[in-house]
């Protein structure tokens, strides 16, 4: 049976997940309810805006259930907006998360939309060809864990991260080409606890 | 190597906004309340489109020192607004490093004949339409998002329910007619062939599509999203309502539940005894009055 996989779609850019899943073979739902919740193998939260989605959360009742389930082993990926609503805090803001990777996230590091780029990225898990990431008013990686895999740098800072079930990006995948990330992910809800080695290479 | 300005993340950022309540603020507090309420985005500006419509005169660019205290106060995206056609005021602010430029009708313009040239800028412009030609020729320009006009600062949805509508049946027109009819089409339309045969084959527009314009309640909201916009403008709707907090609040949750009546209903109930913005028959309005006719 091919993986259901769940896209939070209470904001941002939710389809391109949606058609990126599709296109790596996966079927996938969109969450909006605790309901929905219950019918998925592993939750993608999208790119968007971090302090809307953190408050659509609270006022929908999802935060809980995905924090109970995350923390139950269901493979989670968040995309820049995602990885922040993910983290464990977020540098110089008192902004709620969830807490579900050992990480500090600071917001737009690279900069506001000027300095929005596609840059290609050395991520060794996925083979020797750089992966076109685009970036957008993208967070870097502040502080990570002990746990925490570092998966792939830009400039200096970790853009990629996983800790067991937990992975998160600074770019956006779904809105390129390349499907290697959607397939890595959908590899970690067939093999949840595959542990993976450090990042050697930056961009 | 570092690509900056793409129209792939150019049109990027406002793929992150679909689903989400823009908001124009006239004060940093006001860009605050709009944050606190799930804003997605602020435009900043001197006078919300129902003030400007009131004060008369020549709207302008905002004053710089009023966009920076508003970038200053929130952590999500700043757009501000360039009239028509000022390809200098926006350089300004795009050196100022605001997220979004809007070439908006709202504001006086300053060229009856041609609109900026926005491919050469790195920072992305939303920019308004009547019907699918419009929206077409603003993305031929450059533009990386569009938004219905509607009738700005009316309070009054009509317009933009007549923009939206023009714009998804001119789209879903063009994916019933022939190939070899696409070139006379693209002719009517007065947009470019490429742009005309993209969306026939993929059944949307290549950037992200909000309404904007006279949405003043979360079931306008809901109705605007239900007709096929991926997110919302609210101008005037919110300061101009006898509550902006709630009404933020609750247009913010019709948008995210468009679908779910039940979650509209809340949001609807939630504003108890406040009242939304007046707003004005558009019928009665003067030809020169009317925002939306600026630009074609």
């Amino acid at each position: 049976m091919r993986p259901l996989v769940g896209v939070l779609a209470l904001q941002g850019d939710v389809v391109e997940h949606v058609a990126a899943l599709e296109r790596a073979g996966a079927a996938a739902l969109l969450v909006k309810t605790p309901c929905d919740l219950e019918r998925i193998g592993g939750l993608i939260v999208p790119g968007g805006e971090s302090t809307t989605v953190m408050k659509l959360l609270e006022r929908f009742e999802l935060a809980e259930p995905i924090v109970a389930r995350v923390r139950a082993g269901m493979p989670f990926w968040g995309t820049c907006m995602g990885m922040i609503v993910a983290a464990h805090d977020v540098a110089g803001l008192e902004q709620p998360t969830l807490d579900l990777i050992d990480i500090g996230v600071r917001r737009n590091a690279f900069g506001r939309q000027n300095e929005s780029a596609e840059v290609d990225l050395m991520i060794p898990v996925l083979g020797s060809e750089p992966f076109r990431a685009i970036f957008i008013r993208a967070p870097w990686i502040e502080r990570a864990g002990p746990e925490v895999d570092v998966l792939a740098e830009r400039a200096g800072h970790g853009v990629m991260v996983r800790q067991s079930n937990v992975l998160g990006t600074s770019f956006h995948p779904e809105l390129g080409n390349d499907l290697r990330v959607h397939e890595y992910f959908l590899e970690m809800i067939g093999r949840p606890h595959l542990h993976v080695g450090k990042a050697s290479a930056a961009a | 190597m570092e690509h900056a300005g793409t129209p792939t993340v150019k049109r990027g950022l406002a793929q992150m906004l679909k689903g989400g309540v823009i908001m124009d603020v006239v004060t940093p507090e006001q860009a605050v309340v709009a944050q606190e309420a799930g804003a997605v985005a602020v435009m900043a500006l001197e006078r919300i489109p129902a003030d400007i419509r009131a004060a008369g005169g020549v709207a302008r660019m905002s004053s710089l020192e009023l966009i920076q205290g508003i970038m200053d106060a929130v952590t999500i995206p700043v757009m501000a607004k360039v009239r028509i056609g000022h390809f200098a005021e926006a350089n300004v602010l795009q050196q100022l490093g605001v997220d979004y430029v809007d070439e908006s009708e709202v504001l006086t313009p300053a060229d009856d004949k041609y609109h900026i040239d926005k491919h050469p800028f790195t920072t992305p412009f939303v920019c308004g339409a009547r019907d699918l030609g419009e929206a077409l020729r603003r993305i031929a320009e450059g533009a990386a998002m569009i938004r219905s006009k509607g009738e700005a600062g009316s309070g009054n949805i009509v317009e933009a329910v007549r923009h939206m509508r023009a714009i998804r049946d001119g789209i879903r027109e063009l994916g019933a007619v022939p190939h070899e009819e696409l070139v006379a089409r693209a002719r009517d339309l007065g947009a470019p062939l490429e742009l005309v045969q993209s969306v026939a084959k993929d059944g949307k527009l290549p950037v992200v599509l909000f309404c904007a314009g006279g949405v003043s309640t979360p079931a306008d909201a809901a109705l605007m999203m239900q007709l096929g916009a991926e997110g919302i403008f609210v101008g005037s709707g919110i300061f101009k309502s006898s509550d902006s907090r709630k009404f933020a609040k609750a247009i913010v949750d019709a948008t995210t539940h468009f679908n779910d009546a039940n979650v509209v209903m809340e949001a609807c109930r939630s504003l108890g005894e406040s009242e939304a913005m007046h707003g004005i028959d558009v019928r009665t309005l003067e030809p020169a009055q009317l925002f939306a006719a600026r630009g074609n």
